[in-house]
């Protein structure tokens, strides 16, 4: 292909007036490897579009909706059992603080008993110590 | 009609639909699912379609209307991860490094478009559709699809033209 066409195609080309038949000669000419040096800036855009018609689409169509796999479905279940043991956990450690609670609570409860009744023990020693002190200064 | 007669249809254009909605989504994944829920909103109109002389234009012109939708949604929720992801990427110092492939600044080029022309550049330049064709695809008149065309195209050039020079100097 002449120089002067493909300048003339590109001119063309860019004002969106090349024919399909055209823009494939410039897709052409610009995929071969040996492009004009004041051209070369077009090689990439040209090989890009050859480069993205490349890629398609791997999967399988799946008509079927029940057969489908959910992506986002798939991702729900993972956020889902990491959300359930989270809350096993947590649960379990505040079942357990619980428990401790109440233990303590009864330990203070029986020890509260434990200090009142010594305290009505102390005071009827007093009572007896101050009996013994009259009976001293009355012997005295 | 059957399942197999349905795929047979489809099956030489669901590459370009795979490939016009990753366009328009950017991410494969998105692409994918899209692609998926395309065929099957399609399969579930097998009634409808036999009435269109030219499925693979509704299929691309459906495929257009179920993008917007997806990236309106994804606008009026917070699931703006693609285009942040997309953000990230232009910024980041690998990139601006891997910019100096002049193939993938083509890319990001095409990407920065407005969404009407990225489509157009799209159907033209990489899947080769006539004019009457994309016109239909994205509801324009023929002529407004050339003006836009002819921008989207510009642009790129003098993007291109800037770095190379620029590459050269």
């Amino acid at each position: 292909m002449e120089l002067a066409n493909i300048e003339q195609l590109i001119e063309k080309y860019l004002n969106a007036a090349t024919s399909l038949q055209e823009e494939a000669t410039l897709k052409n000419y610009f995929t071969q490897g040996n492009i004009a040096p004041h051209l070369q800036e077009y090689e990439a855009l040209f090989n890009y579009f050859e480069k993205n018609k490349a890629e398609v689409f791997t999967e399988t169509i799946q008509l079927d909706i029940k057969k489908r796999p959910n992506r986002k479905l798939k991702w729900l279940s993972v956020a889902a059992s990491i959300a359930v043991s989270v809350s096993v956990f947590i649960g379990n450690q505040e079942y357990r603080k619980y428990q401790k609670e109440k233990t303590f609570a009864q330990v203070r409860n029986a020890l509260q008993m434990l200090s009142l009744n010594l305290n009505k023990g102390a005071s009827a020693i007093a009572k007896v110590h101050a009996y013994e002190n009259t009976i001293n200064t009355i012997i005295k | 009609m059957k399942q197999s007669d349905f795929l047979k249809m489809v099956f030489p254009f669901k590459n370009k639909v795979f490939r016009f909605a990753k366009r328009l989504l950017v991410s494969t994944e998105e692409a994918e699912d899209a692609t998926q829920e395309l065929f099957l909103k399609l399969w579930k109109n097998r009634e409808k379609i036999a009435d269109y002389k030219n499925v693979e234009a509704f299929a691309m012109t459906m495929t257009k209307h179920y993008c917007y939708d997806r990236l309106k949604s994804k606008q009026a929720g917070n699931l703006t991860l693609v285009h942040t992801n997309y953000k990230e990427k232009e910024t980041s110092l690998d990139k601006k490094i891997e910019d100096q492939d002049s193939v993938d600044q083509v890319h990001r080029l095409i990407q920065r478009l407005p969404e009407q022309q990225k489509m157009i550049i799209q159907l033209r330049d990489i899947e080769q559709y006539d004019y009457d064709e994309i016109s239909k695809i994205v509801d324009m008149q023929p002529t407004a699809v050339r003006v836009a065309l002819s921008r989207a195209r510009k642009t790129i050039r003098q993007e291109l033209t800037k770095t190379h020079n620029y590459g050269v100097s």
